[in-house]
């Protein structure tokens, strides 16, 4: 339960960090990918910032043997650059540039229930869905069971 | 719409990094949102609960923002529905691919200096800025 409570605590400040930062805005987003235009340098701000604290809170992690509610770290494993990572990698920056919407500002915009951020919601997840399919179908047989696992970096 | 707002950008910024970081030390998860999501669709029940959580967490923050006075958000976006819908399944399908978005990739990737993630942070950046270009400026088109 307190593993839970937790991880809606770190969502909720996660959300809360998104809306402060101006990046649940699509223009916010859109106005930094837009290096022709009337540039917005904010995002970059906000990378900064996200990542010195996360930085200094990963390394108080990897100085404990174990995390404080549960029996192991799930560090990202692989280091490789593959094909799949950089295909992947340039669908997902097309989509993001034509709206200016990623996962996360998403599904902090989800509350308002404007009609765009549903579709584009339900349109996320049955792409993830999509993809989830062509492995399972790409891989037959023994590796299929493979899809439930969880998977590597975030 | 385009004002730069820099220490609200880091403050922000510091948060999702706060957040990051208490996830990791706290359950030993990494906080890529993408991730998180896509488990849910696909994961084992057991492995439900705190992906839901998350998620929640995620969903409430305005909702409380909204108790306290602010407006919810109804974020100005593309007019053209089949344009969002397509926007949606390629950043859907892409990040489960690449196993990883602006959150895993961009944020927590960088900050665990991986260069799995900073490559692919590095690609998704030029991806979403030619399709800007092109899109706004009609570039290459």
């Amino acid at each position: 339960m307190l593993l839970i409570i937790a991880c809606f605590g770190c969502g909720l400040i996660f959300g809360a960090g998104l809306l402060v930062s101006g990046m649940t805005q699509p223009e916010k987003v859109l106005g930094f990918l837009d290096i022709f235009g009337a540039w917005d340098a904010t995002l970059a701000f906000v990378m900064a910032g996200a990542v010195a604290v996360s930085a200094a809170g990963f390394a108080l992690a990897r100085r404990r043997g174990a995390p404080a509610l549960a029996a192991r770290y799930h560090w990202p494993t692989r280091s490789d650059i593959d094909t799949p990572l950089a295909a992947g990698a340039v669908l997902f920056g097309i989509g993001w540039g034509l709206v200016g919407i990623c996962p996360g500002p998403a599904l902090v915009n989800l509350a308002g229930l404007s009609v765009p951020i549903v579709v584009f919601v339900a349109a996320m997840a049955l792409g993830m869905l999509g993809y989830e399919l062509s492995r399972m179908r790409g891989a037959s047989g023994t590796a299929a069971s493979s899809v439930i696992t969880s998977r590597a970096d975030g | 719409m385009h004002d730069l707002t820099p220490l609200s950008g880091l403050f922000g910024g510091a948060l999702i990094g706060l957040a990051a970081a208490a996830l990791m030390v706290l359950t030993g998860r990494l906080a890529g949102v993408s991730g998180i999501f896509g488990g849910l669709l696909t994961s084992r029940p057991a492995d439900r609960g705190w992906r839901l959580a998350f998620v929640a967490g995620l969903i409430a923050a305005p909702l409380v923002a909204w108790l306290s006075g602010a407006p919810l958000p109804r974020p100005a976006m593309a007019s053209n529905l089949a344009l969002v819908a397509a926007a949606g399944l390629l950043v859907g399908f892409g990040s489960r691919m690449g196993n990883g978005c602006t959150s895993g990739h961009g944020v927590c990737g960088f900050a665990r200096l991986s260069a799995r993630s900073i490559a692919a942070t590095a690609i998704f950046m030029c991806a979403a800025v030619i399709t800007v270009a092109v899109v706004r400026h009609g570039f290459g088109g």
